[in-house]
């Protein structure tokens, strides 16, 4: 019987794209459907099919499909920002966790000297004056009202990974 | 600064790699000096050379030495971990992200409880549109080398990378050496 391989009913998107024939051990058929095409198309021109297909034969075949799914990513964030590519993001996201930080920490701060002050006075509403004051002093004055606080506790430690 | 070596008759890492003359006004030169082989070799392992110069070419000549530095970043990531490569961090630090904004909403939710001013709130939701959900690998596998701890510009070849403009992204690229507080 005349090459019984069984013939795939469509070729993956790599080999669309790239017009050729898709063979049943074609490396990118698991993992670009022929609906991938685009995705496909965004992988190839940013690192090239050629690229890719080492990077698969590179891991092991279960991690392929993650492997496949972070090169798309960064492929798609590449093309959005053909300068900065993921490095971009990287540097936006850590701005906005500092961003984050800083404000976690100055509401907790707020927090613990309402309660420290409210065991040690009268409540808030009895207090409009020291309630009024407390909104208004900076969180850093805070301080001062409770030796014991530290700001620094409610700092992530920012001199650990990821980004020392 | 941008090097340029082949004003010293010096082929530039580029050129030297891939076994051609360094021509005047070689698109790699400024960018890939001879004394960082490294850094052009994972840049052609993992995008190409070609690629690289199409890029290249896509740009403006002020956002080049950006571009390359980013892209030197990236492919040194992605041959310390060839699945995740640097977007291992950007999982890591979109999980940082929603977790501190969780965090903070209750920290204002108790603040408005107790009638006192809240903190900015910030803006909800992910900075950067794309969020990538990780897989877990299989048990038997170890655990991706997370790329993050690699960024740090520990590598003494980094270290060395020309600052670039830095666009909007400032001290926070990490051959600006944001990281310093």
């Amino acid at each position: 019987m005349r090459g019984h391989e069984p013939r795939s009913s469509s070729s993956c998107a790599a080999c669309k794209l790239l017009k050729r024939r898709c063979t049943p051990t074609c490396i990118f058929a698991p993992y670009f459907r022929s609906s991938d095409l685009i995705t496909f198309a965004k992988v190839h021109k940013v690192f090239g099919a050629s690229n890719v297909s080492k990077l698969l034969g590179e891991v092991p075949e279960e991690q392929r499909q993650e492997t496949v799914k972070s090169l798309a990513y960064e492929a798609e964030v590449r093309l959005k920002d053909p300068v900065y590519g993921c490095i971009g993001a990287i540097a936006s996201l850590q701005k906005k966790m500092l961003e984050l930080q800083h404000d976690l920490a100055v509401a907790r701060t707020r927090l613990l000297a309402h309660s420290g002050v409210t065991n040690q006075v009268s409540p808030l509403d009895d207090s409009p004056e020291l309630a009024a004051f407390l909104d208004l002093v900076p969180y850093s004055d805070l301080m001062l009202l409770d030796g014991s606080t530290s700001l620094d506790a409610y700092l992530y430690d920012l001199g650990q990974p990821p980004f020392v | 600064m941008a090097s340029s070596s082949n004003s010293y008759n010096s082929p530039c890492a580029a050129c030297k790699f891939l076994r051609r003359k360094c021509m005047p006004g070689c698109i790699f030169a400024p960018y890939f000096p001879p004394e960082e082989p490294h850094k052009f070799a994972n840049v052609h392992k993992i995008f190409g050379a070609s690629n690289v110069t199409k890029l290249l070419n896509e740009l403006l000549p002020h956002q080049r030495e950006d571009a390359v530095n980013s892209l030197a970043y990236e492919a040194e990531a992605r041959v310390r971990d060839p699945v995740y490569g640097c977007v291992g961090a950007i999982s890591y630090l979109q999980r940082q992200v929603h977790r501190l904004q969780k965090e903070l909403d209750a920290a204002n939710a108790d603040l408005a409880h107790y009638g006192l001013s809240t903190s900015a709130a910030g803006t909800p939701g992910n900075v950067v549109d794309l969020v990538f959900q990780p897989q877990p690998l299989p048990p038997q596998q170890p655990p991706p080398l997370n790329p993050v701890y690699r960024l740090s510009g520990a590598n003494p070849v980094m270290n060395q990378m020309p600052r670039g403009t830095g666009g909007s992204y400032g001290t926070f690229l990490p051959w600006n050496n944001g990281h310093d507080q």
